[in-house]
Protein backbone atom coordinates (compact mmCIF):
# COMPACT_ATOMS: atom_id res chain seq x y z
CA UNK A 1 0.00 0.00 0.00
CA UNK A 2 2.70 2.41 1.07
CA UNK A 3 4.92 1.59 -1.92
CA UNK A 4 2.02 2.06 -4.27
CA UNK A 5 1.30 5.50 -2.90
CA UNK A 6 4.96 6.44 -3.18
CA UNK A 7 5.31 5.31 -6.78
CA UNK A 8 2.16 7.25 -7.68
CA UNK A 9 3.72 10.30 -6.13
CA UNK A 10 7.02 9.84 -7.98
CA UNK A 11 5.24 9.89 -11.33
CA UNK A 12 4.36 13.51 -10.79
CA UNK A 13 7.61 14.66 -9.17
CA UNK A 14 10.19 16.20 -11.52
CA UNK A 15 12.69 13.76 -12.93
CA UNK A 16 15.73 15.30 -11.23
CA UNK A 17 14.07 14.94 -7.83
CA UNK A 18 13.31 11.30 -8.59
CA UNK A 19 16.92 10.65 -9.63
CA UNK A 20 18.24 12.45 -6.56
CA UNK A 21 16.02 10.39 -4.30
CA UNK A 22 16.97 7.06 -5.93
CA UNK A 23 20.56 7.91 -6.80
CA UNK A 24 21.94 4.95 -4.86
CA UNK A 25 20.05 2.51 -7.06
CA UNK A 26 20.91 4.41 -10.23
CA UNK A 27 24.57 4.37 -9.17
CA UNK A 28 24.52 0.58 -9.70
CA UNK A 29 23.92 1.23 -13.38
CA UNK A 30 26.88 3.53 -14.00
CA UNK A 31 29.58 0.96 -14.77
CA UNK A 32 27.31 -1.51 -16.60
CA UNK A 33 25.87 1.26 -18.76
CA UNK A 34 29.37 2.50 -19.61
CA UNK A 35 30.18 -1.10 -20.48
CA UNK A 36 27.15 -1.30 -22.79
CA UNK A 37 28.08 1.98 -24.45
CA UNK A 38 31.65 0.85 -25.08
CA UNK A 39 31.20 -2.81 -25.94
CA UNK A 40 27.74 -2.91 -27.53
CA UNK A 41 27.02 0.53 -28.93
CA UNK A 42 30.50 1.67 -29.97
CA UNK A 43 30.83 -1.28 -32.41
CA UNK A 44 27.47 -0.25 -33.89
CA UNK A 45 28.91 3.21 -34.44
CA UNK A 46 32.08 1.53 -35.65
CA UNK A 47 30.08 0.48 -38.69
CA UNK A 48 30.78 3.98 -40.08
CA UNK A 49 33.99 2.54 -41.50
CA UNK A 50 31.76 0.84 -44.06
CA UNK A 51 31.37 4.34 -45.51
CA UNK A 52 35.00 5.39 -45.01
CA UNK A 53 38.34 4.24 -46.34
CA UNK A 54 39.60 2.80 -43.05
CA UNK A 55 43.28 1.88 -43.13
CA UNK A 56 43.71 -0.01 -39.89
CA UNK A 57 44.61 2.54 -37.21
CA UNK A 58 43.24 2.73 -33.67
CA UNK A 59 40.68 5.37 -34.62
CA UNK A 60 37.65 4.65 -36.77
CA UNK A 61 37.42 8.32 -37.69
CA UNK A 62 39.76 10.49 -39.70
CA UNK A 63 39.83 8.61 -42.98
CA UNK A 64 37.96 9.98 -45.98
CA UNK A 65 34.28 9.29 -46.68
CA UNK A 66 33.57 7.11 -49.66
CA UNK A 67 29.78 6.86 -49.39
CA UNK A 68 28.29 3.63 -50.66
CA UNK A 69 31.36 2.60 -52.67
CA UNK A 70 31.91 -0.58 -50.68
CA UNK A 71 28.23 -1.51 -50.87
CA UNK A 72 28.28 -1.11 -54.64
CA UNK A 73 31.45 -3.20 -54.71
CA UNK A 74 30.02 -6.18 -52.88
CA UNK A 75 26.72 -5.98 -54.76
CA UNK A 76 28.74 -6.65 -57.92
CA UNK A 77 30.81 -9.36 -56.24
CA UNK A 78 29.75 -12.91 -57.23
CA UNK A 79 31.48 -14.32 -54.11
CA UNK A 80 29.19 -12.21 -51.97
CA UNK A 81 26.10 -13.52 -53.73
CA UNK A 82 27.35 -17.07 -53.46
CA UNK A 83 27.77 -16.55 -49.71
CA UNK A 84 24.33 -14.94 -49.50
CA UNK A 85 22.60 -17.89 -51.15
CA UNK A 86 24.65 -20.42 -49.20
CA UNK A 87 23.48 -18.72 -46.02
CA UNK A 88 19.88 -19.02 -47.14
CA UNK A 89 20.25 -22.62 -48.26
CA UNK A 90 21.99 -23.77 -45.10
CA UNK A 91 19.66 -21.95 -42.69
CA UNK A 92 16.46 -22.87 -44.48
CA UNK A 93 17.38 -26.53 -44.83
CA UNK A 94 18.43 -26.62 -41.18
CA UNK A 95 15.21 -24.91 -40.09
CA UNK A 96 13.02 -27.20 -42.20
CA UNK A 97 14.63 -30.30 -40.69
CA UNK A 98 15.08 -29.01 -37.15
CA UNK A 99 11.67 -27.51 -36.53
CA UNK A 100 9.46 -30.59 -36.98
CA UNK A 101 12.05 -32.92 -35.43
CA UNK A 102 12.37 -30.81 -32.27
CA UNK A 103 8.63 -30.37 -31.93
CA UNK A 104 8.03 -34.07 -32.52
CA UNK A 105 10.72 -35.03 -30.03
CA UNK A 106 9.22 -32.70 -27.43
CA UNK A 107 5.76 -34.21 -27.96
CA UNK A 108 7.13 -37.73 -27.63
CA UNK A 109 9.12 -36.81 -24.50
CA UNK A 110 5.92 -35.41 -23.05
CA UNK A 111 4.23 -38.79 -23.55
CA UNK A 112 6.79 -40.70 -21.48
CA UNK A 113 5.17 -41.76 -18.23
CA UNK A 114 8.22 -43.25 -16.49
CA UNK A 115 9.84 -40.18 -14.96
CA UNK A 116 13.32 -41.66 -14.49
CA UNK A 117 13.51 -42.77 -18.11
CA UNK A 118 12.33 -39.34 -19.25
CA UNK A 119 14.99 -37.63 -17.10
CA UNK A 120 17.64 -39.93 -18.51
CA UNK A 121 16.68 -39.24 -22.13
CA UNK A 122 16.61 -35.51 -21.44
CA UNK A 123 19.99 -35.51 -19.70
CA UNK A 124 21.61 -37.40 -22.55
CA UNK A 125 20.01 -35.37 -25.31
CA UNK A 126 20.94 -31.99 -23.77
CA UNK A 127 24.61 -32.96 -23.45
CA UNK A 128 25.84 -31.99 -26.95
CA UNK A 129 24.70 -28.41 -26.34
CA UNK A 130 27.50 -28.05 -23.78
CA UNK A 131 30.30 -29.44 -25.89
CA UNK A 132 32.78 -26.97 -27.34
CA UNK A 133 32.20 -26.23 -31.01
CA UNK A 134 35.85 -27.11 -31.62
CA UNK A 135 35.14 -30.60 -30.31
CA UNK A 136 31.88 -30.85 -32.25
CA UNK A 137 33.70 -29.97 -35.47
CA UNK A 138 36.53 -32.35 -34.59
CA UNK A 139 34.02 -35.12 -33.94
CA UNK A 140 32.29 -34.48 -37.25
CA UNK A 141 35.60 -34.73 -39.06
CA UNK A 142 36.41 -38.01 -37.28
CA UNK A 143 32.96 -39.43 -38.00
CA UNK A 144 33.10 -38.69 -41.72
CA UNK A 145 36.81 -39.37 -42.26
CA UNK A 146 37.82 -42.00 -44.78
CA UNK A 147 38.48 -44.56 -42.05
CA UNK A 148 35.68 -43.34 -39.78
CA UNK A 149 32.46 -45.16 -38.87
CA UNK A 150 30.28 -43.60 -41.56
CA UNK A 151 32.65 -44.65 -44.29
CA UNK A 152 32.95 -48.08 -42.71
CA UNK A 153 29.20 -48.35 -43.14
CA UNK A 154 29.46 -47.09 -46.72
CA UNK A 155 32.15 -49.68 -47.47
CA UNK A 156 30.16 -52.42 -45.76
CA UNK A 157 27.21 -51.60 -48.00
CA UNK A 158 29.55 -52.16 -50.92
CA UNK A 159 30.17 -48.60 -52.07
CA UNK A 160 33.40 -46.65 -52.52
CA UNK A 161 34.49 -44.66 -49.48
CA UNK A 162 33.55 -40.96 -49.79
CA UNK A 163 35.75 -37.99 -48.86
CA UNK A 164 32.74 -36.20 -47.33
CA UNK A 165 34.61 -33.24 -45.85
CA UNK A 166 36.13 -32.13 -49.15
CA UNK A 167 33.05 -32.56 -51.35
CA UNK A 168 30.88 -29.44 -51.68
CA UNK A 169 27.72 -31.46 -52.36
CA UNK A 170 27.99 -33.07 -48.91
CA UNK A 171 28.49 -29.90 -46.90
CA UNK A 172 24.79 -29.02 -46.36
CA UNK A 173 24.11 -32.56 -45.12
CA UNK A 174 27.04 -32.40 -42.72
CA UNK A 175 25.96 -28.96 -41.52
CA UNK A 176 22.32 -29.91 -40.95
CA UNK A 177 22.91 -33.28 -39.33
CA UNK A 178 25.59 -32.04 -36.96
CA UNK A 179 23.23 -29.17 -36.05
CA UNK A 180 20.48 -31.66 -35.24
CA UNK A 181 22.90 -33.64 -33.13
CA UNK A 182 23.85 -30.51 -31.19
CA UNK A 183 20.42 -29.03 -30.60
CA UNK A 184 17.67 -31.64 -30.87
CA UNK A 185 17.45 -32.16 -27.12
CA UNK A 186 18.16 -28.63 -25.97
CA UNK A 187 15.61 -27.27 -28.43
CA UNK A 188 12.80 -29.11 -26.61
CA UNK A 189 13.27 -27.29 -23.29
CA UNK A 190 11.03 -24.33 -24.05
CA UNK A 191 8.35 -26.59 -25.53
CA UNK A 192 8.42 -28.82 -22.45
CA UNK A 193 8.23 -25.75 -20.22
CA UNK A 194 5.20 -24.53 -22.15
CA UNK A 195 3.58 -27.98 -21.91
CA UNK A 196 3.77 -28.03 -18.13
CA UNK A 197 1.80 -24.78 -18.20
CA UNK A 198 -1.19 -26.30 -20.02
CA UNK A 199 -4.26 -26.63 -17.82
CA UNK A 200 -4.65 -30.33 -16.92
CA UNK A 201 -8.43 -29.95 -16.90
CA UNK A 202 -8.27 -29.59 -20.68
CA UNK A 203 -6.72 -33.06 -20.88
CA UNK A 204 -9.26 -34.52 -18.46
CA UNK A 205 -12.13 -33.07 -20.47
CA UNK A 206 -10.71 -34.37 -23.73
CA UNK A 207 -10.15 -37.82 -22.19
CA UNK A 208 -13.78 -37.99 -21.06
CA UNK A 209 -14.73 -37.20 -24.64
CA UNK A 210 -12.75 -40.31 -25.56
CA UNK A 211 -9.83 -38.57 -27.23
CA UNK A 212 -6.85 -40.76 -28.14
CA UNK A 213 -3.32 -39.69 -27.25
CA UNK A 214 -2.76 -38.50 -30.78
CA UNK A 215 -5.93 -36.40 -30.65
CA UNK A 216 -4.94 -34.99 -27.26
CA UNK A 217 -1.59 -33.97 -28.70
CA UNK A 218 -3.18 -32.40 -31.77
CA UNK A 219 -6.04 -30.60 -30.05
CA UNK A 220 -4.70 -29.76 -26.60
CA UNK A 221 -0.90 -29.85 -26.49
CA UNK A 222 -0.09 -28.17 -29.80
CA UNK A 223 -2.59 -25.30 -29.39
CA UNK A 224 -1.32 -24.88 -25.82
CA UNK A 225 2.28 -24.37 -26.92
CA UNK A 226 1.49 -22.40 -30.07
CA UNK A 227 2.80 -19.09 -28.65
CA UNK A 228 6.14 -20.78 -27.87
CA UNK A 229 6.26 -22.31 -31.33
CA UNK A 230 5.68 -18.89 -32.88
CA UNK A 231 8.30 -17.10 -30.77
CA UNK A 232 10.92 -19.73 -31.61
CA UNK A 233 10.00 -19.53 -35.27
CA UNK A 234 10.39 -15.73 -35.22
CA UNK A 235 13.84 -16.02 -33.67
CA UNK A 236 14.85 -18.62 -36.25
CA UNK A 237 13.60 -16.54 -39.16
CA UNK A 238 15.46 -13.52 -37.79
CA UNK A 239 18.69 -15.48 -37.84
CA UNK A 240 18.23 -16.87 -41.32
CA UNK A 241 21.22 -14.94 -42.61
CA UNK A 242 23.40 -15.93 -39.69
CA UNK A 243 24.23 -19.58 -40.05
CA UNK A 244 26.40 -21.13 -37.38
CA UNK A 245 29.50 -19.08 -38.15
CA UNK A 246 31.98 -20.82 -35.85
CA UNK A 247 30.97 -24.29 -36.95
CA UNK A 248 31.31 -23.42 -40.62
CA UNK A 249 34.66 -21.75 -40.01
CA UNK A 250 35.86 -24.96 -38.37
CA UNK A 251 34.37 -27.33 -40.93
CA UNK A 252 34.78 -25.70 -44.31
CA UNK A 253 37.86 -25.55 -46.51
CA UNK A 254 38.66 -24.04 -49.93
CA UNK A 255 37.39 -27.21 -51.60
CA UNK A 256 33.91 -26.72 -50.15
CA UNK A 257 33.60 -22.91 -50.31
CA UNK A 258 31.19 -23.38 -53.19
CA UNK A 259 28.44 -24.55 -50.82
CA UNK A 260 29.91 -23.75 -47.40
CA UNK A 261 31.10 -20.16 -47.58
CA UNK A 262 28.48 -17.93 -45.92
CA UNK A 263 28.33 -14.17 -45.33
CA UNK A 264 29.94 -14.27 -41.90
CA UNK A 265 32.82 -16.49 -43.01
CA UNK A 266 33.27 -14.28 -46.06
CA UNK A 267 33.40 -11.22 -43.77
CA UNK A 268 35.97 -13.03 -41.63
CA UNK A 269 38.20 -13.91 -44.58
CA UNK A 270 37.96 -10.49 -46.18
CA UNK A 271 38.33 -8.48 -42.97
CA UNK A 272 40.38 -10.38 -40.42
CA UNK A 273 42.49 -12.49 -42.78
CA UNK A 274 42.58 -10.13 -45.76
CA UNK A 275 42.66 -6.77 -43.96
CA UNK A 276 39.89 -5.24 -46.15
CA UNK A 277 38.20 -3.86 -43.06
CA UNK A 278 35.86 -1.35 -44.68
CA UNK A 279 34.65 -3.76 -47.34
CA UNK A 280 34.05 -6.53 -44.81
CA UNK A 281 32.24 -4.13 -42.47
CA UNK A 282 29.91 -3.10 -45.29
CA UNK A 283 29.02 -6.75 -45.90
CA UNK A 284 28.58 -7.40 -42.18
CA UNK A 285 26.37 -4.35 -41.74
CA UNK A 286 24.18 -5.47 -44.61
CA UNK A 287 23.76 -8.85 -42.91
CA UNK A 288 22.92 -7.24 -39.55
CA UNK A 289 20.32 -4.93 -41.02
CA UNK A 290 18.64 -7.70 -43.02
CA UNK A 291 18.50 -9.73 -39.80
CA UNK A 292 16.87 -6.87 -37.93
CA UNK A 293 14.31 -6.36 -40.72
CA UNK A 294 13.53 -10.08 -40.83
CA UNK A 295 12.90 -10.30 -37.07
CA UNK A 296 10.67 -7.24 -37.21
CA UNK A 297 8.60 -8.60 -40.10
CA UNK A 298 8.28 -12.05 -38.55
CA UNK A 299 7.33 -10.47 -35.23
CA UNK A 300 4.61 -8.35 -36.88
CA UNK A 301 3.22 -11.35 -38.76
CA UNK A 302 3.11 -13.41 -35.62
CA UNK A 303 1.48 -10.61 -33.66
CA UNK A 304 -1.30 -10.39 -36.23
CA UNK A 305 -1.91 -14.10 -36.68
CA UNK A 306 -1.38 -15.58 -33.20
CA UNK A 307 -1.08 -12.62 -30.81
CA UNK A 308 2.31 -13.89 -29.64
CA UNK A 309 5.37 -11.76 -30.18
CA UNK A 310 8.79 -10.85 -28.87
CA UNK A 311 7.95 -7.22 -28.22
CA UNK B 1 -7.68 -49.43 -25.95
CA UNK B 2 -4.98 -50.44 -23.47
CA UNK B 3 -3.29 -52.53 -26.13
CA UNK B 4 -3.04 -49.59 -28.50
CA UNK B 5 -1.51 -47.41 -25.79
CA UNK B 6 1.13 -49.97 -24.90
CA UNK B 7 1.98 -50.33 -28.58
CA UNK B 8 2.54 -46.61 -28.72
CA UNK B 9 4.72 -46.81 -25.60
CA UNK B 10 6.92 -49.42 -27.25
CA UNK B 11 7.24 -47.28 -30.35
CA UNK B 12 8.04 -44.22 -28.24
CA UNK B 13 10.68 -46.09 -26.25
CA UNK B 14 12.29 -47.25 -29.48
CA UNK B 15 12.45 -43.69 -30.79
CA UNK B 16 14.01 -42.54 -27.53
CA UNK B 17 16.58 -45.33 -27.73
CA UNK B 18 17.46 -44.19 -31.24
CA UNK B 19 17.90 -40.59 -30.05
CA UNK B 20 20.02 -41.67 -27.07
CA UNK B 21 22.32 -43.82 -29.19
CA UNK B 22 22.54 -41.19 -31.93
CA UNK B 23 23.61 -38.67 -29.27
CA UNK B 24 26.07 -40.87 -27.43
CA UNK B 25 27.66 -42.67 -30.36
CA UNK B 26 30.20 -39.97 -31.34
CA UNK B 27 31.42 -39.82 -27.73
CA UNK B 28 31.78 -43.58 -27.53
CA UNK B 29 33.58 -43.62 -30.84
CA UNK B 30 36.07 -40.98 -29.68
CA UNK B 31 36.76 -42.81 -26.43
CA UNK B 32 37.14 -46.11 -28.29
CA UNK B 33 39.49 -44.57 -30.82
CA UNK B 34 41.61 -42.86 -28.18
CA UNK B 35 42.35 -46.24 -26.55
CA UNK B 36 42.88 -48.16 -29.79
CA UNK B 37 46.06 -49.03 -31.64
CA UNK B 38 47.10 -47.19 -34.75
CA UNK B 39 46.72 -50.33 -36.89
CA UNK B 40 43.14 -50.88 -35.75
CA UNK B 41 42.21 -47.25 -36.40
CA UNK B 42 43.62 -47.16 -39.91
CA UNK B 43 41.96 -50.48 -40.73
CA UNK B 44 38.62 -48.93 -39.72
CA UNK B 45 38.07 -51.65 -37.10
CA UNK B 46 37.13 -49.30 -34.26
CA UNK B 47 33.41 -48.76 -33.73
CA UNK B 48 32.24 -48.56 -30.12
CA UNK B 49 34.91 -50.31 -28.05
CA UNK B 50 38.72 -50.01 -28.11
CA UNK B 51 40.52 -52.43 -30.42
CA UNK B 52 44.01 -53.57 -29.36
CA UNK B 53 43.73 -51.53 -26.17
CA UNK B 54 46.55 -49.08 -25.46
CA UNK B 55 46.96 -46.02 -23.26
CA UNK B 56 50.08 -44.84 -25.10
CA UNK B 57 48.51 -41.68 -26.55
CA UNK B 58 47.28 -40.56 -23.15
CA UNK B 59 50.69 -41.22 -21.63
CA UNK B 60 52.44 -39.15 -24.28
CA UNK B 61 50.06 -36.19 -24.09
CA UNK B 62 50.04 -36.13 -20.31
CA UNK B 63 53.82 -36.54 -19.99
CA UNK B 64 54.46 -33.06 -21.39
CA UNK B 65 53.55 -29.90 -19.47
CA UNK B 66 51.92 -28.26 -22.55
CA UNK B 67 48.54 -29.77 -22.08
CA UNK B 68 48.37 -28.74 -18.43
CA UNK B 69 49.55 -25.21 -19.22
CA UNK B 70 46.79 -24.68 -21.77
CA UNK B 71 44.34 -26.25 -19.36
CA UNK B 72 45.55 -23.85 -16.68
CA UNK B 73 44.92 -20.89 -18.99
CA UNK B 74 41.40 -22.12 -19.67
CA UNK B 75 40.74 -22.42 -15.94
CA UNK B 76 42.10 -18.92 -15.35
CA UNK B 77 39.98 -17.36 -18.12
CA UNK B 78 36.87 -19.27 -17.06
CA UNK B 79 37.14 -18.38 -13.38
CA UNK B 80 38.03 -14.72 -13.85
CA UNK B 81 35.60 -14.25 -16.74
CA UNK B 82 32.76 -15.86 -14.81
CA UNK B 83 33.42 -13.76 -11.73
CA UNK B 84 33.39 -10.51 -13.71
CA UNK B 85 30.34 -11.51 -15.71
CA UNK B 86 28.22 -12.63 -12.77
CA UNK B 87 29.11 -9.60 -10.64
CA UNK B 88 28.44 -7.14 -13.46
CA UNK B 89 25.20 -8.84 -14.50
CA UNK B 90 23.88 -8.83 -10.94
CA UNK B 91 24.79 -5.17 -10.38
CA UNK B 92 23.10 -4.16 -13.61
CA UNK B 93 19.99 -6.30 -13.18
CA UNK B 94 19.13 -5.19 -9.66
CA UNK B 95 18.09 -1.60 -10.42
CA UNK B 96 16.47 -2.74 -13.68
CA UNK B 97 14.21 -5.03 -11.63
CA UNK B 98 12.75 -2.07 -9.71
CA UNK B 99 9.58 -0.77 -11.41
CA UNK B 100 9.76 2.40 -9.30
CA UNK B 101 12.85 3.57 -11.20
CA UNK B 102 11.39 5.77 -13.92
CA UNK B 103 14.51 5.82 -16.08
CA UNK B 104 14.19 2.06 -16.55
CA UNK B 105 11.77 2.95 -19.34
CA UNK B 106 14.89 4.04 -21.17
CA UNK B 107 17.47 1.59 -19.80
CA UNK B 108 15.56 -1.63 -20.46
CA UNK B 109 15.09 -1.02 -24.21
CA UNK B 110 18.72 0.17 -24.24
CA UNK B 111 19.74 -3.31 -23.07
CA UNK B 112 17.15 -5.25 -25.11
CA UNK B 113 18.11 -3.64 -28.40
CA UNK B 114 21.52 -5.31 -28.24
CA UNK B 115 19.80 -8.70 -28.48
CA UNK B 116 18.60 -7.92 -31.99
CA UNK B 117 21.38 -5.83 -33.43
CA UNK B 118 25.10 -5.85 -32.86
CA UNK B 119 28.16 -4.12 -34.22
CA UNK B 120 29.29 -7.08 -36.24
CA UNK B 121 32.60 -8.89 -36.35
CA UNK B 122 34.91 -6.25 -37.81
CA UNK B 123 33.84 -3.22 -35.72
CA UNK B 124 34.08 -5.38 -32.59
CA UNK B 125 37.51 -6.56 -33.57
CA UNK B 126 38.74 -3.02 -34.30
CA UNK B 127 37.35 -1.79 -30.99
CA UNK B 128 38.93 -4.50 -28.85
CA UNK B 129 42.20 -5.02 -30.71
CA UNK B 130 42.98 -1.54 -31.99
CA UNK B 131 41.02 1.20 -30.22
CA UNK B 132 41.25 -0.33 -26.75
CA UNK B 133 44.57 -2.07 -27.39
CA UNK B 134 43.52 -5.27 -25.59
CA UNK B 135 45.13 -7.56 -28.13
CA UNK B 136 47.14 -10.40 -26.63
CA UNK B 137 45.89 -9.67 -23.13
CA UNK B 138 43.59 -11.62 -20.87
CA UNK B 139 41.17 -8.65 -20.93
CA UNK B 140 40.26 -9.24 -24.56
CA UNK B 141 38.98 -12.65 -23.46
CA UNK B 142 37.14 -11.87 -20.22
CA UNK B 143 35.72 -8.36 -20.76
CA UNK B 144 34.00 -7.94 -24.16
CA UNK B 145 31.38 -10.64 -23.58
CA UNK B 146 30.96 -10.08 -19.84
CA UNK B 147 27.37 -8.82 -19.78
CA UNK B 148 24.78 -10.18 -22.16
CA UNK B 149 21.29 -8.79 -22.53
CA UNK B 150 19.87 -12.30 -22.21
CA UNK B 151 21.52 -12.89 -18.82
CA UNK B 152 20.43 -9.45 -17.60
CA UNK B 153 16.81 -10.24 -18.50
CA UNK B 154 17.04 -13.60 -16.71
CA UNK B 155 18.41 -12.08 -13.54
CA UNK B 156 16.13 -9.06 -13.60
CA UNK B 157 13.11 -11.37 -13.89
CA UNK B 158 14.33 -13.37 -10.92
CA UNK B 159 15.00 -10.29 -8.75
CA UNK B 160 11.56 -8.92 -9.60
CA UNK B 161 9.97 -12.16 -8.36
CA UNK B 162 11.48 -11.81 -4.86
CA UNK B 163 8.88 -10.66 -2.33
CA UNK B 164 9.09 -6.99 -1.46
CA UNK B 165 8.73 -7.73 2.26
CA UNK B 166 12.25 -9.16 2.64
CA UNK B 167 13.84 -5.97 1.37
CA UNK B 168 11.48 -3.96 3.54
CA UNK B 169 12.65 -6.00 6.55
CA UNK B 170 16.27 -5.16 5.70
CA UNK B 171 15.40 -1.48 5.54
CA UNK B 172 13.79 -1.68 8.97
CA UNK B 173 16.98 -3.28 10.28
CA UNK B 174 18.86 -0.21 9.09
CA UNK B 175 20.47 -1.62 5.93
CA UNK B 176 21.17 0.76 3.06
CA UNK B 177 20.56 0.02 -0.61
CA UNK B 178 23.91 -1.69 -1.02
CA UNK B 179 23.50 -3.68 2.20
CA UNK B 180 20.09 -4.93 1.11
CA UNK B 181 21.55 -5.98 -2.22
CA UNK B 182 24.56 -7.86 -0.85
CA UNK B 183 23.10 -9.26 2.38
CA UNK B 184 19.51 -9.99 1.42
CA UNK B 185 18.92 -10.04 -2.32
CA UNK B 186 22.06 -11.90 -3.43
CA UNK B 187 21.81 -14.70 -0.82
CA UNK B 188 18.19 -15.25 -1.84
CA UNK B 189 19.18 -15.39 -5.50
CA UNK B 190 21.57 -18.33 -5.35
CA UNK B 191 19.64 -20.38 -7.95
CA UNK B 192 19.81 -17.69 -10.63
CA UNK B 193 23.39 -16.80 -9.73
CA UNK B 194 24.33 -20.46 -10.14
CA UNK B 195 22.52 -20.64 -13.47
CA UNK B 196 24.22 -17.59 -14.92
CA UNK B 197 27.55 -18.61 -13.47
CA UNK B 198 27.27 -21.94 -15.27
CA UNK B 199 26.07 -20.38 -18.53
CA UNK B 200 29.06 -18.06 -18.59
CA UNK B 201 31.51 -20.68 -17.39
CA UNK B 202 30.60 -23.18 -20.09
CA UNK B 203 30.82 -20.41 -22.67
CA UNK B 204 34.24 -19.37 -21.42
CA UNK B 205 35.48 -22.95 -21.18
CA UNK B 206 34.46 -23.64 -24.77
CA UNK B 207 35.48 -20.27 -26.18
CA UNK B 208 37.96 -20.52 -29.02
CA UNK B 209 37.00 -17.82 -31.49
CA UNK B 210 37.75 -14.86 -29.21
CA UNK B 211 41.14 -16.26 -28.22
CA UNK B 212 41.94 -17.11 -31.84
CA UNK B 213 41.25 -13.49 -32.82
CA UNK B 214 43.06 -11.77 -29.99
CA UNK B 215 45.77 -14.03 -28.54
CA UNK B 216 48.97 -14.21 -30.58
CA UNK B 217 51.31 -15.59 -27.92
CA UNK B 218 50.98 -19.33 -27.76
CA UNK B 219 51.68 -19.43 -24.02
CA UNK B 220 48.42 -17.56 -23.41
CA UNK B 221 46.26 -19.95 -25.41
CA UNK B 222 43.35 -21.76 -23.81
CA UNK B 223 43.04 -25.50 -24.34
CA UNK B 224 40.38 -25.06 -27.05
CA UNK B 225 42.88 -23.31 -29.33
CA UNK B 226 45.52 -25.95 -28.77
CA UNK B 227 42.91 -28.59 -29.51
CA UNK B 228 42.02 -26.85 -32.76
CA UNK B 229 45.68 -26.93 -33.78
CA UNK B 230 45.83 -30.65 -33.04
CA UNK B 231 42.64 -31.28 -35.05
CA UNK B 232 44.08 -29.26 -37.95
CA UNK B 233 47.24 -31.41 -37.90
CA UNK B 234 49.18 -28.24 -37.10
CA UNK B 235 51.03 -29.82 -34.17
CA UNK B 236 53.52 -32.55 -35.03
CA UNK B 237 53.65 -35.75 -32.95
CA UNK B 238 57.17 -34.82 -31.79
CA UNK B 239 55.90 -31.47 -30.52
CA UNK B 240 53.24 -33.31 -28.58
CA UNK B 241 56.02 -35.37 -27.03
CA UNK B 242 56.17 -38.59 -29.03
CA UNK B 243 59.43 -40.49 -29.47
CA UNK B 244 60.17 -41.66 -33.03
CA UNK B 245 58.55 -45.08 -32.57
CA UNK B 246 55.43 -43.50 -31.06
CA UNK B 247 54.92 -41.07 -33.94
CA UNK B 248 52.40 -43.03 -35.96
CA UNK B 249 50.39 -44.09 -32.91
CA UNK B 250 50.13 -40.43 -31.89
CA UNK B 251 49.19 -39.34 -35.39
CA UNK B 252 46.36 -41.86 -35.42
CA UNK B 253 44.70 -41.14 -32.09
CA UNK B 254 45.93 -37.81 -30.76
CA UNK B 255 42.82 -35.99 -31.99
CA UNK B 256 40.33 -38.24 -30.28
CA UNK B 257 42.44 -38.37 -27.13
CA UNK B 258 42.73 -34.59 -26.96
CA UNK B 259 38.98 -34.24 -27.55
CA UNK B 260 38.22 -36.71 -24.76
CA UNK B 261 40.58 -34.93 -22.36
CA UNK B 262 39.11 -31.52 -23.18
CA UNK B 263 35.46 -32.45 -22.88
CA UNK B 264 35.96 -34.60 -19.78
CA UNK B 265 35.44 -31.86 -17.16
CA UNK B 266 32.22 -30.68 -18.81
CA UNK B 267 30.87 -34.22 -19.15
CA UNK B 268 31.72 -35.02 -15.52
CA UNK B 269 30.14 -31.91 -14.02
CA UNK B 270 27.23 -31.67 -16.43
CA UNK B 271 24.80 -34.25 -14.96
CA UNK B 272 24.94 -32.52 -11.59
CA UNK B 273 24.43 -28.98 -12.80
CA UNK B 274 22.08 -29.67 -15.71
CA UNK B 275 19.00 -28.62 -13.74
CA UNK B 276 20.38 -25.08 -13.30
CA UNK B 277 20.60 -24.65 -17.06
CA UNK B 278 17.09 -25.92 -17.61
CA UNK B 279 15.82 -23.70 -14.82
CA UNK B 280 17.55 -20.69 -16.38
CA UNK B 281 15.91 -21.35 -19.73
CA UNK B 282 12.53 -21.66 -18.00
CA UNK B 283 12.86 -18.32 -16.19
CA UNK B 284 13.98 -16.77 -19.46
CA UNK B 285 11.00 -18.17 -21.33
CA UNK B 286 8.53 -16.57 -18.94
CA UNK B 287 9.71 -13.16 -20.03
CA UNK B 288 10.92 -14.16 -23.48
Amino acid sequence: MATQARSKLSDTTPLWKHVRKEWKLYAFLVIPVIYFVIFKYMPMIGNVIAFRKYRGGPSILGSEWVGFTYFEMFMKDPTFWRAFFNDLTLSVSYLVVKFPLTLGFALLLNEITKMRWKKFVQTVSYLPHFISIVIVAGMVKEMVSLTGPINSLVAWLGYERIAFISLPEWFPTIYVSSGIWQSLGWGTILYLAAMTGINTELYEAAKIDGGSRLRLAMHVTIPGILPTIMVLLILDIGSILSSNFEKILLLYNPLTYETADVISTYVYRMGITGGNFSYATAVGLFEGIIGLILVTIANELSKRTTQSSLW
Amino acid sequence: MTKRISLFDIFNTLIMLVVVSFTLYPFLYLVAQSFSSEAAIYAGKVSIYPVEFTTQTYEVILSKPDFFRYYGNTILYSVLGTFIAVAATAVMSYPLSKPKLRLNKFFIPFVLFTMYFGGGLIPNYILVAKTLGMRDTIWAIVIPGAISAFNVILMKTFFASLPNEVEEAGRVDGLGVFGIFTRIVLPLSKPILATIMLFVMVGMWNNWFGPSLYLQSKEKWPIALYLKQIIDNAVSPTEIGASSEQTSQIAASVKSTAMVLTSLPIICIYPFVQRYFVQGMMIGSVKG
